[in-house]
């Protein structure tokens, strides 16, 4: 958390890559540094009192020399404007913000599973397993075909809602399939997604006894941990409720109620 | 302390009840932590002073989620004052807070008159705090909150008390939910404040039209950010005609010119609030922004713009609640 840094940072691309999807890429050599795999970043997507009043939390998707990769829908006002930038832009960033996933414990196959833009973070943990030598599965669970994202993923397998490519219904359906015909002894579930979806594998992990590892939502004024606003219920412990940027966004399954 | 900013002849600090402020721009309660998540994104030691988020008795977990919703120039809060207690505060924040140079003030929040004094009483005997704000105006918590500060009885009584337990500077944080702000800050004063924060929050609420249901999961919560400034200046407006004391303004400040209107009409002091969490170096931005604004203006003391409103009051309708 002692490494994060507020930024203006130079656009390099943004591109249109799927149905309501754009990968945004800018430079920085200090969030690069320090970025780890299921960090956020904050941006505020216009000057302030031109756009929403909020900065917009994204997941790092992917890191490349001094580049940072970003996936997002748009979905409203911010997303919009941060869609229309252009190389020689310039976008104010604060980062890498909140804990990582915790990708060295032991397991041999990580099964990475997202829904919609809940893909954003997988590339960067894939990159960063391949480095542990982990055996990757990989989930992707879309509404249509338009919307299918998979560059720099490993082994992917596709569900859409309306069956318009891969397997017609959704990823955790998907999964459930895959982890009945085939048996691990070791695996580790990594997954982001829609809260309704993260549920379902909350409760698919718990009836295969696989570890799985989230990557929560939360509405959040700061991302730094000081508005308190994105609480999430804990399971057990001391404090009732986590920080989903300060304590999160990556949870085990278990340490949480959705 | 330095009286003058190094440099620049002009004369930014103000003094309240022996206790000399370097400038008159703080961050306020709850938009600033304890300073340690925020420190390595804003230089604290150029700030005026860190008003604490609140500090109850024993720790508050907060309200259930959804406790945040954004809304148009603004947004809704309902925390509700989750805190980590006021002993663990000693224990493991105010050592790290006291390494800073800049004052800091602890707001405190309570559910009873007895936990006021408790919280304020362990406070005393630490190193490190020049004062206090008694927050008497949350509106996310049944217990408490701004029940007591929509009330001149139970605002004088809550100061009054505090007042005996203490020599450092005591500031009510009014809530602007109420008929007239001014009723209320005159009970503060009348009662011993050496200040009253003005404003807290304002009761908004916002809705899902898809589920029916309230957004946040009390229903109502606190409206914050630039939409909130245009009420924020007439409440301090008003309370500056009211009371003799100092006022901390404090909504939707933005950018130096929002600040120096809250001078303008009556603020002694600014508290930046929601916008922290958007920028978090703004505070500092504002502070270097009254030095350029005093020079451009061949101003010697930022003090001399407090209430250096020019109104014709003959159709001010303000005036006629006074």
């Amino acid at each position: 958390m002692n490494s994060m840094v507020q930024q203006l940072c130079p656009v390099q691309s943004c591109k249109k890559i799927a149905t309501d999807t754009f990968l945004l890429r800018f430079n920085s050599p200090d969030i690069v540094a320090s970025a780890q795999p299921g960090q956020f970043v904050n941006i505020l997507t216009a000057e302030i009192g031109k756009g929403p009043l909020l900065r917009r939390p994204f997941s790092i998707s992917r890191v490349e020399d001094n580049i940072i990769e970003l996936i997002f829908h748009v979905v409203g006002i911010g997303t919009n404007l941060l869609s229309q930038n252009q190389p020689g832009d310039w976008i104010d960033v604060i980062g890498p913000l909140g804990q990582p996933f915790h990708r060295d414990a032991d397991y041999g196959t990580a099964l990475l599973v997202a829904g919609g833009i809940g893909v954003a973070p997988l590339p960067f943990l894939t990159n960063d397993l391949l480095k542990y030598g982990k055996r990757i599965e990989t989930f992707v669970g879309y509404r249509n075909a338009g919307q299918v994202f998979t560059k720099h993923l490993q082994n992917v397998r596709i569900a859409t809602d309306d069956g318009s490519d891969g397997f017609h219904g959704n990823v955790v359906q998907l999964l459930e399939l895959f982890l009945n015909q085939n048996n691990f002894q070791k695996a580790k579930i990594f997954a982001c997604g829609p809260t309704v979806m993260l549920k379902a594998l909350t409760e698919l992990a718990k009836r295969k006894s696989i570890c799985c590892e989230l990557s929560l939502e939360g509405q959040m004024a700061c991302g730094i941990g000081i508005c308190q606003g994105c609480a999430v219920e804990r399971t057990e412990d001391t404090a009732k409720y986590a920080l989903v940027c300060k304590d999160g966004p990556a949870f085990l399954s278990t340490e949480v109620n959705l | 302390m330095t009286t003058l900013s190094i440099g620049s002849g002009i004369k930014t600090s103000f003094t309240l009840r022996g206790v000399e402020f370097k400038n008159r721009v703080f961050v306020a309660s709850g938009t600033f932590g304890y300073g340690d998540e925020i420190h390595d994104l804003v230089d604290v030691n150029r700030l005026g002073g860190i008003f604490t988020k609140s500090l109850s008795w024993k720790p508050r977990s907060g309200n259930p989620p959804q406790r945040i919703v954004e809304t148009a120039s603004g947004m809704l809060n309902s925390i509700g004052l989750a805190n980590i207690g006021v002993q663990t505060f000693i224990e493991q924040k105010l050592i790290y807070l006291r390494t800073f140079n800049t004052h800091i003030i602890v707001n405190i929040a309570a559910s009873s008159l007895k936990e006021f004094c408790d919280v304020l009483s362990l406070l005393e005997g630490q190193d490190g705090i020049v004062g206090y704000e008694v927050n008497v105006s949350c509106p996310n918590v049944k217990e408490g909150g701004m029940n007591f500060g929509t009330d001149c009885k139970m605002t004088a009584e809550i100061t009054s008390h505090l007042r005996k337990l203490t020599n450092k500077p005591l500031i009510i944080k009014l809530t602007p939910n109420v008929t007239h702000i001014s009723e209320i800050a005159r009970s503060a004063e009348s009662a011993g404040a050496d200040a009253v924060s003005v404003i807290n929050t304002l009761v908004g609420m916002a809705v899902d039209i898809k589920t029916r249901k309230p957004k946040l999961s009390t229903v109502t919560g606190g409206l914050s950010g630039p939409a909130i400034k245009p009420v924020a200046l007439a409440k301090v407006y008003e309370v500056a005609k009211a009371v003799k004391i100092p006022i901390f303004g404090i909504g939707g400040i933005a950018s130096t010119e929002d600040a120096i209107e809250f001078l303008l009409v009556g603020a002694a002091a600014v508290q930046i609030g929601t916008m922290n969490f958007i920028d978090p170096a703004i505070s500092v931005k504002i502070a270097d922004g009254f030095e350029n604004y005093a020079r451009e203006n061949k101003i010697s003391d930022i003090g001399t713009l407090v209430g250096a409103l020019d109104a014709d009051v003959k159709f001010s309708v303000i005036q006629s609640w006074l």
